[in-house]
């Protein structure tokens, strides 16, 4: 291996590094003296040219590397054009931020956080794969505190410090557990030693534990507790980065261990059929998630409540992709997480529009909004109706993408269970995702409404968004296609 | 041609959107003119279909879609489509002449309007159970909106009822068509060819049930029925007219094309049960429209009563008795919207109460003429009294249930008569009240605004169309009895052909 081969396959990465450091040198440099949104506006926008240096520098290359750390395919590219492409959605939402004064080291650790996932991605050695989550994790704690103003942000980061701390160590101690079991950390090489021996009972212990570090992260119950705090206190541009992008890193890196790495143990979760391996395990996961996010956000006032839970509850339904047939997994996974991130990054981005408008995030907050900001709200109408899984938008297909594969996975409908459970929790989604809606359009607005001020860049970026999730949802093998062809050729 | 139905429902929703608020005037007139647009689109069709001489299933577009799943854009349309476009036509136009009064958020209103009746639309045309499904989930959203927003009495428990109700319905429908597609081997949502995949009969045993019912619940069967007369009695007038007139149709519809064709063992398994379901309905809503003292309460169980027809006709396994169906579902829905019409605009809108007691002192007769003209007319019609298409339809559905269930059919004949009972006596309390001399007219005096032009033309509409079935049925018996021989829907009926 040659250096420089090594420095053109992490291009992308060195990219966004360099734009962190070039976004702290600029403020921390020149843009000191000068007022809030005028810092906001220049970092933003040198992080923002990183985040399309690096697109474009993707797109550009042939796409293929295969180094000892790392492994690049057309797949692990296009999910890194995804991941950037969030960062730079989560940039434009944060323009008009109210909540620092640290204009440069905000922008710059959440540039870390997307270099974090994008060398997450690329990896299938799982000790690059931990220290990769660290850095995304420890940017996030970070970037979630970062209200200082606030007591909740503070108690929400270290809620999500501690557990993240905790959840991490555990995984640490699975794949150490792993290493112990094959002599490997490569996922390949995990699987060939995997098969070549019988199974022994610590697999499923060091199985469990490295699980554990990542239900944290997709948000899966039971390791959700700190979902909604974080959520509700944390900036609402951070929640949405936590919910957009760092899930749909996790969620890849999660299938690719589990598929790849434990291939042959897999076991099976079908209908009286239990065996053991990481099936059951994911099918308790997923259960808890959907019913347990879906049943509380019943009960929720706060709109950025009710979006965490509808988290947790959409990542139980993601987690059935994991049961289907090879590629309709990871494609059916990929095209769940990658329009439910789009979505649920609008949905925050119109929260923090009408949070910085001097209201909160209450449902009463939202009353009457259609009238005071009629594309505002019908962005909104888009995106809370695909997250609900109305047609024809994205959310919908997600959906259905992800219970066809999954029914179809195992012997005479096997897994049908879980696809019945999985409906019948999203039919109770109905009711919450409504409670949104009807703030917005049939009550009434306030005596005195707070005007509405929606900032150029967010506005517009909320409409793209909105637009791709009608698009994706119309069309979704605009999408499709290009996920089945770069899995296809990874073979 | 027939798939601009849909488009112009879809498009004309979109650019009513952006339309400017203030010209309430204009945005009426666009949306008449949609609504024409969609319902000439419909009778060109099918004079078009009738001279061709077709008489199985139609083409109209099959594009693929969604090619990982075999997905693809299917319209396609035979005879029992056809009715059922003509009718959505025909109650769209209807609903805005009888909305023409609305202020409130004109524009909002009929852009959810048009997104509902794009949804029926397609409903009715989708040949392909992954499009069908799209559509049936389309249509959910704006009703909720439009009973939410402009409904009256108790607008947002109704409107959420009925949400949750059709969700939980097509939650199930989903369940079954995923499992029957990895069933049949993952290859197509066709409709065409998952009805000759040979499912095997323990599969179609609970698979039938659960989609039938799915539907159904839109369709008002007993005991699923509890969210008709509450949305009906909170929505808007155009939107019970809708509701009653056509998306119950989508219920009953999805159960005939969707379950029916798919399952047709599971069919034979259960007739008999959810047969006596449907009479259990046809009485229950006969006996609760009774005592009903909500004008528009009574008109919603009626219709639940009414749509018991059609569930019994489709359980006969007879020809004549699924005819009776599809012509049950079309009369009903124009009926019901005559009635909803009267009740909901012409009377509510005027004397800004439902309550028959509250009615029964304002003479109503004397003060809105042709409001009670027209209730007359339509009460007969909806009786099931000769002359009428609802004569023809019940009268086909009690003759095929005669053959395949004959104590059920005298329970369901007495519903009836428990039907012109309830009707007589709303009537009776509504508009001919016998009142007390001295007792009368409340002080002030009664003097309504004068029926508008576009109610009179909108109950001339519906009046004209449900004598001309009844008293020429052929004209759409032909296009019903043909599809009803194609070799698709032959597998649910035994016996004779017409």
């Amino acid at each position: 291996m040659n250096l420089f081969e090594l420095l053109k396959a992490v291009a992308p990465e060195l990219i966004v590094t360099a734009g962190a450091f070039l976004v702290l040198l600029v403020d921390l440099a020149f843009m000191r003296g000068h007022e809030i949104k005028r810092r906001l506006a220049v970092s933003g926008g040198v992080a923002c040219l990183a985040c399309l240096a690096a697109i474009v520098w993707i797109s550009q290359s042939s796409g293929t590397a295969n180094l000892p750390m790392l492994s690049l395919t057309p797949l692990t590219q296009l999910i890194k054009q995804v991941l950037i492409g969030l960062t730079i959605f989560t940039i434009i939402v944060s323009l008009n931020a109210k909540f620092t004064t640290h204009v440069g080291e905000y922008f710059a650790i959440l540039l870390l956080a997307a270099v974090g996932l994008m060398l997450l991605v690329s990896s299938e050695n799982l000790l690059m794969i931990f220290v990769a989550l660290e850095l995304v994790s420890l940017s996030l704690y970070a970037l979630s505190a970062f209200n200082k103003a606030s007591l909740a942000s503070a108690e929400a980061a270290l809620k999500y410090f501690f557990f993240g701390g905790m959840s991490a160590a555990f995984t640490l101690f699975g794949i150490s557990l792993i290493y112990g079991l094959t002599g490997h950390t490569e996922l390949g090489a995990i699987a060939a030693a995997m098969k070549a021996q019988s199974v022994e009972p610590v697999f499923y212990v060091a199985l469990v534990m490295t699980l554990i570090g990542f239900a944290f992260k997709i948000a899966a119950a039971p390791l959700h507790l700190w979902v909604p705090d974080t959520y509700y206190a944390a900036p609402t541009p951070i929640a949405a980065f936590i919910a957009s992008g760092s899930k749909v890193g996790c969620f890849f890196v999660l299938a690719r261990i589990l598929i790849q790495g434990f291939e042959s143990n897999h076991g099976s979760a079908a209908w009286q059929q239990f065996v053991s391996g990481w099936m059951p395990v994911i099918a308790v996961l997923a259960l808890a998630s959907m019913l347990l996010g879906n049943i509380a956000a019943i009960a929720q006032t706060s709109v950025k409540r009710i979006l965490a839970y509808s988290a947790i509850a959409q990542a139980g339904y993601a987690l059935l992709a994991l049961f289907a047939h090879e590629q309709r997994a990871m494609a059916s996974l990929l095209y769940f997480v990658i329009t439910y991130a789009i979505t649920v990054l609008g949905s925050l981005a119109v929260v923090s529009i009408v949070e910085n408008s001097g209201s909160r995030d209450r449902l009463t907050d939202f009353a009457g909004l259609s009238r005071r900001a009629p594309v505002l709200s019908g962005c909104m109408l888009i995106f809370i109706l695909s997250l609900a899984g109305i047609p024809p938008l994205a959310g919908f297909f997600g959906k259905f993408y992800v219970f066809t594969s999954a029914a179809g996975a195992a012997k005479d409908l096997g897994m049908l269970w879980l696809v019945i459970a999985a409906v019948g929790a999203s039919a109770i989604s109905l009711y919450y995702y409504l409670q949104i809606l009807k703030q917005i359009y049939v009550a009434d607005a306030p005596v005195s409404p707070t005007a509405i001020q929606t900032p150029v860049f967010a506005g517009i970026g909320i409409v793209v968004l909105a637009a791709a999730v009608v698009v994706l949802g119309c069309a979704p093998d605009l999408l499709l296609d290009k996920i089945l062809a770069a899995i296809n050729s990874v073979g | 041609m027939l798939a601009w139905t849909i488009y112009i429902s879809f498009l004309g929703a979109a650019a009513l959107v952006f339309l400017p608020r203030e010209n309430a005037r204009l945005i009426r007139w666009v949306s008449l003119v949609i609504a024409l647009a969609g319902l000439l689109c419909g009778v060109a069709a099918i004079c078009q279909y009738q001279t061709n001489g077709s008489s199985g299933v139609v083409e109209i577009l099959n594009i693929p879609w969604i090619k990982d799943l075999g997905i693809s854009f299917y319209l396609a349309a035979d005879g029992i489509s056809l009715t059922l476009v003509l009718l959505t036509g025909i109650a769209a136009v209807c609903g805005v002449l009888f909305s023409w009064n609305i202020e409130h958020r004109v524009k909002e209103f009929f852009a959810f309007y048009f997104a509902l009746i794009g949804g029926v639309y397609g409903v009715f045309l989708s040949f392909d159970l992954f499009l069908l499904f799209v559509f049936y989930e389309i249509a959910i959203v704006p009703k909720y909106f439009l009973i939410a927003i402009w409904g009256s009495k108790r607008r947002e428990y109704g409107a959420m009822k009925l949400a949750i109700y059709s969700f939980v319905g097509s939650a199930m429908v989903l369940i079954g068509i995923i499992a029957a597609y990895i069933v049949s081997g993952s290859s197509s949502f066709n409709l065409l060819e998952l009805a000759s995949y040979p499912f095997s009969e323990t599969f179609q045993a609970w698979a039938f049930p659960l989609v039938f019912i799915g539907f159904a619940i839109l369709a008002g069967l007993w005991p699923f029925h509890t969210w008709a007369p509450m949305g009906h009695s909170a929505a808007p007038t155009a939107a019970s007219m809708l509701l009653a007139g056509v998306v119950m149709k989508l219920g009953a519809y999805g159960a005939l094309r969707v379950a029916m064709t798919l399952f047709p063992l599971g069919l034979e398994r259960w007739h008999n049960e959810i047969a006596l379901l449907a009479v259990i309905g046809i009485v229950y809503g006969a006996t609760v429209a009774l005592i009903q003292r909500d004008f528009k309460f009574v008109i919603g169980y009626s219709s639940v009563s009414h749509m018991g027809f059609v569930l019994l006709g489709l359980m006969t396994l007879t020809q004549i008795g699924l005819s009776g169906a599809v012509l049950q579902m079309f009369s009903h829905g124009i009926i019901a919207g005559l009635l909803f019409g009267v009740v909901g605009r012409m009377v509510y809108e005027r004397a800004h109460t439902r309550d028959l007691d509250e009615l029964q002192p304002m003479n109503l007769s004397k003060a809105l003429p042709f409001a009670a003209v027209t209730f007359v007319i339509a009460s007969a019609a909806s009786m099931g009294l000769p002359g009428f298409s609802g004569f023809v339809a019940e009268l086909q559905v009690l003759i095929g249930a005669w053959q395949t269930f004959p104590g059920l059919t005298i329970i369901a004949a007495a519903g009836i008569v428990i039907g012109a009972a309830f009707m007589l006596r709303a009537l009776i309390k509504a508009f001919f009240a016998e009142n007390e001399p001295g007792k009368t007219q409340p002080a002030g005096g009664l003097h309504f605004e004068a029926i508008s032009i576009p109610e009179r033309v909108g109950a001339v509409v519906l009046l004209t169309t449900t004598v001309a079935i009844g008293l020429w049925p052929k004209l759409l018996l032909d296009l019903i009895n043909p599809a009803l021989n194609s070799p698709l829907m032959q597998p649910l009926w035994k016996g004779a052909a017409l």
